[in-house]
């Protein structure tokens, strides 16, 4: 399998991929981490006339903190995000979700806007940008918008994103480190396959244990990850009891409409997602409970 | 039409080299068909079996899932390139012959990056870190478990240290 021939341009910076995309348009692409796409075009269910590397912008892989949210370059690799032992503590959710995405070999060359951009329904990184509400910045020649995370994945591998824009930052909300917990579980057929069902859940809970704050969503139970705002916010300022959890998990698990295929029915992913839901909650509000939990 | 070329230079095993490819040339047909490098494998050729692991700048990668002109100005290190001195198997290399590592030795040169990038960074790996580290990687005829072993035979005789 060999990919059809195309035209490379490295792009030294963002203006740079932004003119180039702006002058070729539809046909052309941006390439990051390519983990998805050097296989779709193998595959030939791609076949771009230019591509256009934003791998060495260096503006691209650089993380920060701005206010209430950790800013995240699109180029910064999965693997080096994942050992990141500040944003393990900032934002929890990025190395939770890391854990269960691809292999060493993917997570070296993956990028965290890559995985967004390609909006794999049942991929992690996208849930975990819908359930925290991540911010995802656009950019194309002239003009930068933000796109809330639960807007930006509109159907099965197609994002908000226009051919002309540059997926270049993430924004992650942060919680702040005391008594919050998060969690993130899925089941796949072989672990780093992307999940027939995940689940993945962030809360924070106060001095008398009660629910101060909560998000949780599914993954792989429809054509784009879904986050269940509502739900979680009946579970504020309850005590997360086992009821209150299992009332929370059996109501999204009513919500969803799986679509069936040879690896699981719809049945049996409604079924995982009450379970998972349920976990991901359980887990999250005990490690609230204990500081440092998250860190593991 | 005739496909436009790109020159790239690229240190491969410590060497460096240069070749004029078109962008669509994959990273390890790069070097297979036109460096001769064959001890690198492709099995699926779209990311799933790790049979093209190499090493791009110290850490590995699927050399199939990336083009060859974006390794342009990068170091690769392949499965020759984890020899000891010329024709002396490495420590990890020896270890997979002793523990009976491999059999028809498809996914071999992929394990043994992949084992290489784990005790690059930790020279004194867990069982679980051990398998996670291969997990990317199919074999067909080991069962895997041999494959661990040999990689902790290969730990025990490095001693801390990681090659
Ligand atoms: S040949 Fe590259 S992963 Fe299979
Ligand atoms: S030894 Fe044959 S595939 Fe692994």
């Amino acid at each position: 399998m060999k990919a059809a021939a195309f035209e490379y341009q490295r792009a030294e910076s963002v203006e740079q991929a932004c003119a180039a995309l702006a002058e070729h348009g539809f046909d052309a692409k941006l390439i990051a981490g390519g983990q998805s796409l050097v296989p779709m075009m193998a595959m030939r269910l791609a076949r771009p006339a230019l591509l256009i590397d934003i791998n060495r912008i260096a503006e691209l892989t650089t993380s920060s903190e701005h206010g209430d949210h950790a800013v995240l370059g699109a180029c910064a690799r999965q693997q080096s995000v994942k050992q990141d032992q500040r944003l393990a503590a900032r934002v929890p959710m990025l190395r939770a979700a890391l854990a269960w995405v691809g292999h060493i070999q993917t997570r070296n060359r993956g990028t965290i806007g890559g995985s967004l951009a390609h909006a794999d329904p049942s991929a992690e990184l996208p849930l975990a940008a819908c359930v925290l509400d991540a911010r995802i910045v656009l950019r194309k020649k002239g003009s930068t918008r933000t796109v809330a995370g639960a807007d930006f994945f509109v159907a099965p591998m197609q994002t908000a994103a226009e051919t002309d824009e540059c997926l270049t930052e993430v924004h992650w909300p942060l919680w702040g480190e005391q008594r919050v917990g998060c969690a993130f579980d899925e089941v796949s057929a072989r672990h780093g396959d992307f999940a027939m069902v995940a689940a993945a859940a962030q809360v924070q809970t106060g001095e008398d244990g009660r629910c101060t704050r909560a998000a949780f969503g599914l993954g792989g139970v429809d054509a784009v990850p879904r986050a269940f705002p509502d739900l979680a916010a009946r579970l504020v300022g309850s005590a997360l009891a086992a009821q209150d959890i299992e009332a929370a998990a059996n109501t999204a698990a009513g919500e969803i409409e799986p679509g069936e295929d040879l690896h699981a029915s719809a049945a049996y992913r409604r079924h995982l997602a009450r379970v998972l839901v349920t976990r991901v909650l359980s887990v999250a509000r005990d490690r609230s409970r204990v500081s440092g939990a998250n860190a593991q | 039409m005739s496909e436009r070329r790109y020159r790239v230079t690229i240190e491969v095993n410590g060497v460096e080299r240069q070749a004029e490819v078109p962008a669509r040339l994959t990273l390890v047909d790069l070097l297979r068909d036109e460096l001769g490098l064959t001890g690198t494998h492709v099995g699926c050729e779209h990311g799933v079996c790790g049979a093209c692991s190499v090493m791009l700048d110290g850490e590995p990668v699927r050399s199939c899932c990336m083009f060859a002109v974006q390794a342009d100005g990068s170091r690769v290190t392949t499965v020759e390139g984890l020899e000891q001195d010329a024709g002396k198997l490495s420590v990890l290399q020896q270890a997979f012959c002793d523990g009976h590592g491999l059999q028809c030795g498809y996914c071999t040169p992929g394990m043994l990056i992949a084992a290489q990038g784990l005790l690059d960074t930790t020279p004194d790996p867990t069982d679980a870190q051990i398998r996670d580290a291969i997990g990317g990687n199919l074999c067909r005829c080991t069962g895997y478990q041999q494959i661990v072993d040999s990689i902790k035979l290969a730990v025990a005789r490095l001693d801390g240290r990681s090659r």
